[in-house]
């Protein structure tokens, strides 16, 4: 095993000043008219951990395909360990020695974690040899660098942690010396995040450099030695992370000053407008992915739902905005009671008054081949926006996107452009346009910033608790516990499809939290009996 | 290094919409005169004459919009159901559905009615017989998940296989030994357009099958230009084509939409009879519906799915068609299969591989257009 991750340095060449594991000179790329890398320099010392941060569209994405060969660049130069190298290919990538865990897992679900890291690997016609060999090779993994996995399990039943642990291994095995990893951390728990920086650590101890893209601050500032700020295509700084503070990264990312955190004024709740009593539900398979849930919900609070992702939020959310039917139990919304006996459509949510960012904006919040106008009525096309008469009234439906483009500062946002051209933030802010401005009674809101940058990120928590105070419900579900502290009045925590605890707004603490999320510990609210049930299950 | 690896750059929309075709029109031809001079003929003259044949041949003309109806019907059917990504291969059998309803709808009726009342019914006939046959299929994908491409293919064969047995059975033409229907009486028919012509006073036009259908199909392209892009169900339809998941959070019910869609679909189908049973034979006569609706897929194609394609590509259709027949008739050593296989080059050049020269235009043009400036900020 050593060999296969050892020290690196054997292949620094006499060109290059000794110690650096990779360089960069002048990478540009354009799409079209589109600049999105401009002359890009970086230099990555050997043996050290490099953060890349920036905001979305920074053009952080397109450099690392760069660099891992899955897009060529329009000019510019790479060196690996002091010597040019033309990486066409993700092969070519590969061979020199570079590695890519990708934000979204390139795993075979119904394989074994054995059948998955041996793809691509998988040796001559039979498959006995291949698979001695990886079994063998993970059992190095384990003991090196105490990355535990069972070889049977099925991928598909893992928990994400250890799904990306799989990852890692993958993007090694071949005996990379450069380790990429693409926003890593976007679907672990506090703890699972500990767990992989615990890894990352060891990596490094062992010689290898990682660079680590994300646009979280306080994960530069915990685990990388070196961080480089790109801003608009362009890098726009580079700093040892012992020299500076989020304050300036921000600043640096977003290009002036950024609150980073929103005034938060107490809320005033009022009459209750959700009440959600005993939901359960199953998933197609039959599985329960979300039992007995009870809370209610009042105008003029926000209620934060935090959880790892895919612990039963989405179905929650997808149920009380009427996309999923209700399994078990019933609730109850601006005084419609909803039950599996009585169901109500998303069109009649609507009506009633219920609004819903949803969690994925590629897949229900937009239509991406849509143009902006046409977005910005979906769900709202039967109603006064679009007109009355047979035809839809188009110039009507223009000025009411003018209107949002203007009010929500979607940047070179024309109500004509369609909304693939959009950047992720701007996509973002035509989903919360088109829900704040329908003024909803209750709004139920999943991942509001998901890949959003720092700037659109405050101006999207301003406009939620600007929703609060004029007297909107709102139901917040976000696996960013950050997000979660700092706009809810009050948490609810899931866990395996249940609520396992209830913190009120100041008494949350993120280690706590963290751990309720995992299932870990419950908060005396919550009967013991469920508290060990979820305990049991937990993955952690 | 690196000098363009990767994806090209974008093609401007009016180059994709104007040049390209024309491009790959080119490319088609200079095919078809290779093959052409393989087999020993002239191709510059064969060719002209297949351009000469539709459009300037004396009374050709009518010939060729008589073809070009049924391609309008059919390729706006394709097109409708594929503004909701749905496949529908059963313009076949819809518009052997379509020419039933009307059959039946006249041998009921008979001459009792004036012409003024039959003729909308036999356009609603037909028209409701095609939504009909196309309805179960999409039903079948709406709510059974049943894939519209498997069902419709079948529904074709089923719908060939009642029409035989009708034709050669009750609808017979009574005393006659063909699978026919008995003529049908002078008020439930659609005037040819030669005879109207002719009534109005305006010179003397040749005869041909063409017929007043063609302006229905003319109505019906700006009907589905107006459905597509103006009305919500074509909002709702383009939404669940697009992505139906987002189309479901939006309210839209989207079984509902895919039905009503495969109906709209099957009733221009359906509608293509009127040229053909209504118009052109004044009768039920068996397979009226002559592949029309298999090419109405390559009409959609060539046409994005635009009513104005649509028309543009119905029309190079119908001028194939009508130039084919003239080259068969003129040119001893190019036989109706040599005929079909130029047709066949022109589809797979203009359809099937529509986008093949688009990287290299778009590097092109990119190379040689003047830019805009480049903005500032970047998309990742």
């Amino acid at each position: 095993m050593t060999e296969t991750v050892g020290p690196v340095g054997q292949a620094a060449g006499a060109q290059s000043a000794p110690g650096l594991a990779l360089e960069l000179e002048k990478i540009s790329k354009s799409f079209g008219p589109v600049r999105a890398n401009r002359d890009i320099d970086l230099a990555v010392e050997a043996g050290t951990i490099h953060g890349i941060i920036g905001e979305n569209g920074a053009g952080k994405s397109t450099l690392m395909k760069i660099l891992y060969g899955m897009q060529g660049a329009d000019t510019g130069r790479m060196l690996i360990g002091g010597q040019a190298v033309d990486i066409r290919s993700s092969a070519d990538a590969i061979a020199k020695g570079i590695g890519m865990v990708h934000q979204h897992f390139m795993l075979v679900p119904t394989f074994s974690v054995l059948e998955n890291v041996m793809l691509g690997t998988e040796g001559g016609a039979l498959l006995a040899e291949g698979r001695a060999a990886t079994r063998k090779l993970l059992a190095e993994f384990a003991e090196h660098y105490g990355m535990k996995v069972d070889p049977d399990a099925r991928v598909g039943d893992l928990p994400v942690g250890i799904r990306q642990r799989v990852e890692i291994i993958k993007a090694l095995k071949g005996g990379a010396k450069i380790l990429i990893l693409d926003e890593p951390t976007g679907v672990l728990t506090p703890q699972e995040t500990e767990g992989l920086f615990d890894i990352l650590r060891v990596l490094k101890a062992d010689g290898v450099t990682i660079l680590l893209i994300t646009h979280k601050l306080d994960e530069i500032m915990a685990i990388t030695d070196r961080v480089s700020i790109m801003r608009r295509g362009e890098m726009v700084g580079h700093r040892d992370t012992k020299d500076t503070n989020p304050q300036e990264l921000a600043e640096l990312m977003v290009g002036r000053k950024v609150l980073l955190q929103v005034d938060h004024s107490p809320a005033e709740p009022k009459e209750t407008r959700l009440s959600v009593s005993g939901l359960g539900a199953r998933s197609q398979a039959g599985y329960k992915v979300l039992e007995d849930i009870s809370f209610e919900l009042r105008s003029g609070e926000i209620l934060g739902v935090a959880g790892v992702s895919g612990n039963g939020q989405s179905e929650l959310m997808e149920i009380l905005s009427g996309m999923r039917p209700v399994g078990e139990g019933h609730f109850e919304v601006l005084g419609h009671r909803v039950d599996n006996r009585k169901p109500k459509d998303p069109a009649a949510m609507r009506d009633i008054g219920l609004g819903h960012i949803p969690e994925d904006r590629h897949h229900h919040g937009l239509i991406l081949n849509f143009q902006v106008q046409e977005n910005a009525i979906l769900g709202y096309h039967n109603g006064e926006v679009a007109g009355a008469g047979l035809l839809m009234d188009r110039a009507k439906i223009y000025q009411h996107s003018k209107r949002l483009i203007e009010d929500f500062d979607v940047r070179n946002g024309r109500a004509t452009v369609l909304a693939k051209h959009l950047s992720g933030g701007n996509q973002q802010k035509v989903v919360i346009a088109r829900e704040v401005d329908a003024e909803p009674k209750v709004l139920i809101v999943g991942q509001p910033t998901r890949g959003v940058d720092v700037g659109a990120i405050e101006f999207i928590h301003k406009q939620l608790i600007a929703l609060r105070d004029r007297g909107c419900a709102v139901l917040l579900i976000s696996v960013e516990l950050e997000e979660i502290m700092s706009l809810s009045d009050r948490i609810i925590v899931m866990n395996a499809g249940r609520l396992v605890g209830e913190v009120a707004r100041g008494q949350a603490d993120e280690n706590e939290l963290g751990l309720m999320m995992g299932g870990g510990r419950a908060r005396p609210k919550v009967p013991a009996a469920q508290a060990a049930a979820s305990g049991g299950e937990s993955h952690v | 290094m690196f000098k363009f690896l990767g994806t090209p750059p974008p093609l401007p929309r009016w180059a994709e919409v104007l040049l390209l075709p024309l491009i790959n029109l080119f490319v088609a031809f200079l095919a078809c005169a290779l093959v052409i001079a393989a087999i020993g003929e002239k191709p510059v003259e064969v060719l002209w004459t297949l351009f000469q044949g539709p459009f300037l041949f004396p009374g050709n003309m009518g010939y060729t919009l008589y073809y070009t109806t049924n391609f309008i019907f059919t390729g706006l059917a394709v097109a409708v159901a594929f503004h909701a990504k749905m496949f529908n291969i059963g313009g076949e059998g819809q518009a052997t559905l379509g020419g039933l309803g009307v059959g039946l709808l006249v041998m009921a009726l008979g001459g009792s009615l004036p012409m003024i009342l039959m003729v909308p019914l036999i356009v609603l006939s037909s028209a409701a017989f095609g939504a009909a046959w196309a309805l179960v299929p999409g039903y079948l994908q709406a709510y059974r998940g049943s894939h519209i491409v498997i069902t419709t293919i079948m529904f074709n064969f089923i719908a060939a296989a009642i029409m035989v047995s009708l034709l050669s059975g009750p609808m017979m033409q009574p005393g006659q030994m063909s699978p026919q229907t008995a003529p049908f009486p002078g008020n439930a028919i659609l005037y040819k357009t030669h005879d109207v012509l002719h009534w109005l006073g305006i010179g003397k036009v040749a005869e041909s099958p063409m017929n007043l259908s063609f302006f229905i199909a003319i109505l019906a392209l700006i009907g589905v230009w107006l459905l597509i892009w103006r009305t919500r169900l074509g909002y709702q339809i383009r939404a669940v084509g697009h992505n139906p998941e987002a189309a479901h959070y939006a309210g839209i019910n989207v079984p509902r939409v895919v039905m009503l869609t495969m109906a709209i679909s099957g009733a221009l189908a359906g509608m293509m009879a009127l040229n053909e049973v209504a118009g052109a034979q004044q009768r039920v006569i068996l397979n009226f519906s002559g592949n029309y609706g298999f090419v109405g897929i390559a009409v959609a194609l060539i046409g994005r799915n635009h009513p104005i394609g649509i028309f543009l590509a119905s029309l190079l259709f119908g001028a194939l068609y009508q130039g084919g027949t003239e080259i068969d008739f003129n040119y001893q050593s190019i036989t109706r299969e040599m005929v079909v296989l130029i047709q066949g080059l022109i589809i797979l050049f203009s359809g099937a591989l529509y986008y093949m020269f688009n990287p290299w235009l778009a590097r092109l043009l990119y190379l040689v257009l003047p830019r805009k400036s480049s903005p500032e900020g970047a998309v990742s």
